[in-house]
Order: structure tokens, then sequence, then C-alpha cells
């Protein structure tokens, strides 16, 4: 053996043998957490950091299913129905030593309902959280809810003793000018503990050798460093020039040198979001329309015709390229009530459409605005464009306006918008969520994302009886009739699902979160 | 002396008053925070609570007046975005901004008088007009564009430099400096190239189009004739009576240094004031836009006023004139 070899084989040994004992994984993405305080935003990459050093009762894992974490065991009660039991883990401890128990799930969960909180609104059913031993927790909701498990992925439970003990009990507090003590520091059981973070600048974690489930995942990465990278094509090259290891959101086209690159790879998987358009159906006349006296909108002849004009794959070719799923319905695959057959888009049909409009009264088409983001959703104002050119083949004479999303969702909230752009994710996975805030006519409680003015009452009705239905079956089953009158009526023209790219190390074994939230335990090296 | 300081200072207390008073008439044309600061599933009612909380209900005269009441105390409110005082992020950040600004003014006004001298003085030469034509790129490219070539070259194809980022900075008392290890000078060479490349051939074309003008003149020919140097007639009496020119102009573009680092700061994620602007821009974080749009203005402000003092201070002429007026 000569010297060069020796030498390689030193080297080649020294590399196997760090491998096995540190890795540190480095993880870019557009944009940083905003808080630690686990619920005080209710926002993806705030939870997808929180996940690292957080737990909920029960989180989703990297497919997307329901698995323990801090719970072991979850069912609704058998004398009660409005009441649903957690069985605790036991034996966990928080990074400073303090034991988990449900004290601390009651707190947090109390601590979460608070008016200040972000996710208050995922609990709105729950009237009571008790503790009726130390690794039991009951949840009492106003009726029966047979979807409370899926409110809490994202639900963390902090220590309640740390948590009072640095008067951090209050949520966010924006009168007081003071810093949360949570907002900067982190006490959970999760895998990883806090080492340092700078916000919108660097963000390290370390493995928490404690962790219960030690033996149970992979844990390999045994230290993340996180940076936030905003701009796309600085985010790739430092993928390319390897100063981060693991990036997301990379842009559509920079999906081929990333993919081409040696020592890298671009994992896909389709997002747990849907984009479509919603339209004014509910107006007695447009504000930005030139037909005068009527909307046409309101004719489902009409939004049948805009849907059929809409060239789905087209888009994704063109604008996408080929990144997206085309869609036929407003549910990501992953959610409770979606079906293949309705999410087989709607087959483009000009001469059909023209036909369905001549029928309605508009053969010679009319004119509207279309308001859309410009700074949300993958490509969205380039989608916006493409249908532009797709609705002028049925005489629809669209005038674009594209906006930053601070600008455009205020549009969606307080009904200005004629025809406009949305994605919707479905955190609980469940078709209700999206009927409660899509479907349901607008009101105090429900519809705030409505902004078709559709409304239903005896849908509404329906709608509200999911909440409380427990007989599964059955509840499917009235979740496939609400799914029956949304496509019936053409509430929305679905456009497709979105689709997730992740950039990384072609070592890193991973799949791809539906939820954009990666979870590190899982990852391992090849 | 005096009473012209005590002019200019009043002059730019109102200054200071209607930028901010733009600003906040300007504010409600960037969109909503609300939408922003609560979740996906918040409902009318929380909207509703958390406008009157922020007091975004309110016209916005009464916005600024809330908020120049809070600044005059040292108070610039809390981040929409990061729910932390707009005070303390400012401190954090500045720091980023500052090293970068100062390194990238350094690197404009160094090479920008030594180029400009040199291709004065040998303006025929091959090499003066090989300078000329490049600087023309460095005037006509746009920033992003050079940051994003540079990255290109130094980081992904030689893998010389860092693409993003301050590198491993340390703490000396309440600053946060790149200057004491290598990962953070590193760091530091490529974006202060990006954001003083435009300074630095605005200088140097300056310098050089002055100089050509002054080494005309009778004095220069005199200095010649009674046979000075040349060094000593180059520097000591050509390039002293380009400076005031230079002076004005290079004031103003340190001023734009820190104020137009955003474009930089987000090509590099910078962690400066810039990307935090530019965040807040598109989060609708009112204070934090105040807060800087209120800070940048000082610092025009206070630059114009010491560039006013320092002609006095090189131009003799000046002070006749300011005492006969």
């Amino acid at each position: 053996m000569t010297m060069k070899h020796l030498l390689l084989a030193v080297s080649a040994t020294a590399l196997v043998a760090s491998a096995a004992s540190a890795e540190t994984l480095r993880w870019a993405r557009a944009g940083d957490s905003l808080t630690l305080d686990p619920h005080a935003q209710n926002e993806g990459p705030t939870h997808a950091l929180a996940h690292q050093i957080m737990e909920p009762l029960i989180i989703r894992d990297m497919t997307g299913s329901m698995v323990p974490a801090l719970a072991t065991e979850w069912s609704p009660s058998e004398e009660d129905p409005n009441v649903w039991v957690f069985k605790l883990r036991e034996g966990v401890t928080f990074h400073d030593g303090a034991a988990f128990d449900s004290e601390d799930v009651v707190f947090s969960i109390n601590r979460a309902m608070t008016e200040d909180s972000d996710m208050k609104e995922l609990l709105s059913s729950v009237k009571e959280v008790r503790a009726p031993d130390q690794y039991t927790v009951e949840i009492v909701t106003d009726g029966p809810n047979p979807i409370m498990a899926n409110n809490l992925t994202n639900l963390f439970i902090m220590d309640k003793d740390w948590t009072e003990a640095n008067g951090a009990v209050e949520v966010q507090d924006y009168e007081g000018g003071e810093d949360t003590f949570a907002a900067k520091n982190a006490n959970g059981t999760g895998p990883y503990k806090l080492v340092s973070r700078e916000p919108d600048v660097k963000t390290v974690l370390a493995l928490n050798e404690n962790y219960w489930g030690m033996d149970e995942f992979p844990m390999e990465v045994t230290e993340i460093i996180y940076t936030p990278i905003q701009n796309a094509a600085t985010r790739v090259a430092a993928l390319l020039s390897g100063e981060v290891d693991f990036i997301q959101d990379v842009p559509v086209q920079d999906l081929q040198r990333v993919a081409q690159a040696d020592g890298l790879d671009v994992r896909t998987a389709p997002q747990n979001r849907v984009i479509f358009f919603g339209m004014n159906m509910g107006a007695e006349d447009l504000d930005n329309d030139n037909v005068d006296g009527k909307n046409p909108l309101a004719d489902v002849r009409v939004r049948q015709a805009m849907s059929m004009a809409i060239n789905r794959d087209a888009i994704k070719q063109v604008v996408m390229r080929g990144q997206s799923q085309p869609a036929g319905m407003i549910a990501p695959p992953f959610v409770n009530g979606w079906n293949q057959e309705m999410d087989s888009a709607s087959k483009t049909d000009i001469a059909a459409a023209k036909a369905l409009m001549e029928e309605a009264g508009y053969a010679d088409g009319f004119s509207i605005q279309l308001d859309c983001p410009n700074d949300r959703y993958v490509n969205d104002e380039a989608i916006c464009q493409a249908a532009v050119g797709m609705l002028a083949q049925i005489g629809v004479t669209v005038n674009l306006d594209a906006k930053p999303k601070a600008q455009h969702f205020p549009l969606i909230s307080n009904g200005e918008t004629d025809f406009y752009m949305l994605g919707w994710g479905v955190p609980t996975y469940d078709s209700e969520y999206i009927f409660n805030f899509l479907v349901h006519t607008r009101g105090d409680k429900y519809g705030s994302w409505n902004g078709t003015g559709y409304s239903n009452p005896e849908l509404d009705a329906k709608i509200q009886g999911l909440a409380s239905e427990t007989d599964l079956p059955k509840r499917n089953e009235m979740i496939n009739e609400i799914w029956q009158v949304v496509q019936e009526e053409q509430l929305y023209i679905p456009i497709h699902h979105q689709v997730l790219n992740w950039g990384m190390k072609s070592g890193i074994d991973s799949i791809v979160d539906p939820e954009d939230s990666p979870k590190f335990k899982y990852i391992a090296f090849k | 002396m005096l009473a012209y300081i005590i002019r200019r200072m009043f002059q730019s207390v109102i200054v200071l008053l209607v930028v901010g008073l733009v600003a906040f008439s300007m504010f409600r044309f960037v969109g909503d925070p609300v939408d922003n600061m609560l979740g996906q599933e918040r409902t009318q009612a929380d909207i509703e609570r958390l406008r009157t909380d922020l007091g975004l209900d309110q016209p916005f005269p009464v916005q600024y007046f809330k908020f120049l009441q809070g600044a005059v105390q040292g108070n610039f409110g809390v981040s929409y975005r990061q729910g932390r005082p707009v005070a303390t992020i400012i401190a954090e950040r500045a720091p980023a901004t500052l090293e970068l600004a100062f390194v990238s003014g350094l690197f404009a006004i160094s090479l920008g008088i030594a180029l400009g001298v040199f291709t004065a003085i040998r303006r025929q030469g091959v090499a003066a007009n090989v300078i000329m034509t490049l600087s023309l790129i460095g005037v006509s490219l746009p920033t992003f564009l050079i940051g994003i070539l540079l990255i290109y070259v130094f980081s992904v194809e030689l893998d010389w430099l860092p693409s993003f980022g301050r590198g491993d900075t340390v703490m000396v008392g309440n600053w946060s400096t790149g200057f004491l290890t290598t990962s953070g000078i590193k760091a530091l060479i490529l974006p202060s190239i990006t954001l003083g490349l435009y300074q630095m051939t605005l200088i140097m074309r300056l310098v050089r189009s002055e100089m050509l003008e002054v080494l005309r003149a009778d004095y220069i020919r005199f200095a010649r004739a009674r046979g000075l140097s040349e060094r000593t007639v180059n520097f000591r009496h050509a390039l002293r009576n380009t400076l005031v020119p230079v002076i004005t102009v290079t004031g103003l573009q340190l001023g734009a240094i820190i104020a137009f680092a955003i474009i930089t700061e987000t090509v590099f994620q910078w962690p400066g004031v810039g990307l935090l602007f530019i965040n807040a821009v598109q989060f609708v974080d009112i204070p934090v836009m105040a807060a800087y749009l209120m800070l940048i203005s000082v610092l025009f402000v206070t630059i114009n006023l010491i560039v006013d003092l320092l002609y006095y201070a090189i131009d003799p002429r000046l002070r006749v004139d300011g005492r006969t007026a």
C-alpha cells in the first residue's frame, strides 16, 4: 500500500467515524420562524421550527398520518360523547429536566385558548380541560367533536412551572412593548434543544440525549443549523456551493439545475394546498364588470363555462414546469372526503363552454376583474396571466390586478373582490375544515374565507351537523353529499394541487412532508 | 456659524416631521397587517379586536401622533411580525448594516479616488481606457444582478467566498462585529463590492472629470513652471481642488449606501436593517417601517448637515461669503 492509498484509507475511516458520531444538518428555507412562543402564531415556518423543540400530544409524521407524541392513546370517552380522553406518555422530561405530566397539558391548552393566542380557533369547541390523574387528560367539548384530535397536531405543550417562573403565561402582548420570554426561549420535550437563536439570522439546535424516542426514531441528525435565506437564487446558490445541506422552497425554474448537480437531489411530493379561483356569485350586480343590473357569475352555467375554459394541463406544463397536479375539487388529496372521481379535473372544452355561455345569454361574453396575489403561492401571478388568455377564448375579458398578499387577502376578507385567487391547506386533514371556512354562509363563526357570497341554509345546517356527528360512516356520507353540491354549483374553479420541492444532499434520506414541515427526528443518512 | 447650524437643525426637524407624515399616509396602501398576524382560522371578531388593539381603526394623523409621542420617549412600539420592541430589533440589526456600509464606503472612496486620479493623469493610456470602459458596467448593471453574478462566480463556481450571511460574529459589548473572525471578513467581501461598485464608479468618474478640468487651469501650469514635482502638482494642487464636489457627492452617496443596502442585503441574506425593512414591508409591519424611515431621514439630514459644514472647512471662499451674507 503506497503512502497515498494509506492516507486515503485513513481519511475514509475518519469520515465514516465522524458520520456515526455527529451529523450537522444545515437547513435553509425562505422565511424564519416568527417566534418561539408556540401559541403566538399559527403559521408554517413557525410551527416547523417548534416541531423540532417542542411536541404536541399527537403529531403527524412525514407521511401525514397521526401518530403518538406526548399522548400514547386517545379516544372519545365511552361514557360521555362530549369528552375526549388522552393517555399521556410517562417518564418524559422537558429540556431543563422537569417532569412532564397532565398539569402541563392542561396549562398549555388553556394558554392556547386565551384571547391573544393564534391557536384558539382550533380549540373553539373546547369547554374545559381537566386532569383526572397525573397521566390522563380529558378535553370536554360543547358537543361531540369527532375530529378533536386532528386539531391538536400543532398544539405544543409547554412546561407550566417554567412558563410561570419566566412570566410568559400571557401569549403575546403588542401593547406592552416588552419581549415575551417565551418568544426567544424554549423549553420543550422535543428531540432537539435550543442552543442559540438570532431571529432572521441563525438558529442552532442540538440533539436532546434524553429524548423519549431515542430508540424509536433514526435520530441521526445531531445538530441543526437553521438559516432563513429569502432570495430564491441565493438559497439555491447556497445549496449548490455546499454551504447548506437542505433547502425548502426550491423555485421551479431551478429544479433542473439542482437535480443535475453532483451529489444533490430534488425530492417532490404533493403539498397539502390547493389553488383555485373564487367568484362573487352572491352579489346583485358586480362592481368591476361591464354587465349592468345583473351578475353573470350568479348563473351556474357561466361558472361552469369558465371552469371548462381553463386548461389545467397547459398551466401545469407551461407555468408550473410540470410541478403541479391539476385539480377538480378544492380538497388536497390527503383530506378525508377527497375522491378521485371529483378530483379528475373537469375537462377543457372550449366549444361546450361557448355553448353554455350562449345558453346563459352571454354569447358576447363580459368583462371582469381578477384579483390575484403575486407573492403568496408558487407562480401565482403567472397562473392568473394564463387564465386571462384562456378565459378570453370564451369571450370573458379579464382585467388582471395582481398585488402583494398583504393587499390581496383583505379584499377577500372584506368581500371587495368579484373574482379572486385563493389557496387552501387543510391542517385537520378533514373536509369539515374546508366547508366551515369556504362553503358555509359568511357569518361570525363560519365562512370567514367564503368570498363567493354563496348562501345555502340547508347546506349550512349540514355543515354544522358535521361537527357533532360521531357516527363516522354517516359523517363521511354527509361530507360526500356536501361535496356533490359544491361541485354541481361550481362554487369554485379548482386549478391545481401545489407540489413541494425539497433540495438536499443525496446522502440525506428523507421524504417530503405534505405540510412542508420537516421533522428531523425522522431523517437518516444513507 | 452657530446661527447657521441652528437654522439648519430647525429645517431638519421640519423635514423629519414631513417625512413621517407622508410615510404614515402611505402605510394604508401597503396592505392590512391584521391578516398576516392572525392565522387562517381567524374570525371577523378577531380581526376587529386586533385592529382596535393596535389602533389601526383610527385615522392616520392620530396614528402618526401616537407614533411621535412614543418616538420622542424612545419607544418605537412593538414589531407586528416578531412581537418584540422595534428599538431592540433595530439595535440588533444596525451593526450588520453599518459594518457593510463602512467597508463598501471605504472601498468606493479609496478605489474611486485612486482610479479617478490615475485615469485623469494617464488619460491616453490603454489601462485608463480599459478602466473607463469597465466602469460603465458598474454604473449600468443593477445591484441585484451584480450580486447574483458575484455569488455565481465566487461561491458556486470557485467556492472561495460564502454566498449568504455574515459568517461568525463576535459580540463586543452590544455590537456584533464580523471584523474579528475570518469567516466574518470573508462574508463581507462580496456584499461590500456589490453595494459599493456603483458608488465607486461614480466617484471615479467624478474625480476624473474634475481633475481633468483642474489640470487645465493656469495655476497648475504655473506650478509646473515653478519646477514642482509631478507628484506635488497632481496631489497637493490638483487633487485638493477637485475635492469639494467629490465630498458632496460622496457624503450623499454614503447615506445612499446605508439606505439602499436593502437590495444587497436581500440578495446576500445580510441580517441588517435593510432586510428587516423588506420583511416589514411584506408583512405590513408598520412600527418597523415607521422607525426605519424616520432613522433613514435622520441619517440623510445629518449627513447633509455635515457635508455643508465640511465645505466651510475645505473651501475658504465660503467662509468669506458666509460672513458677508
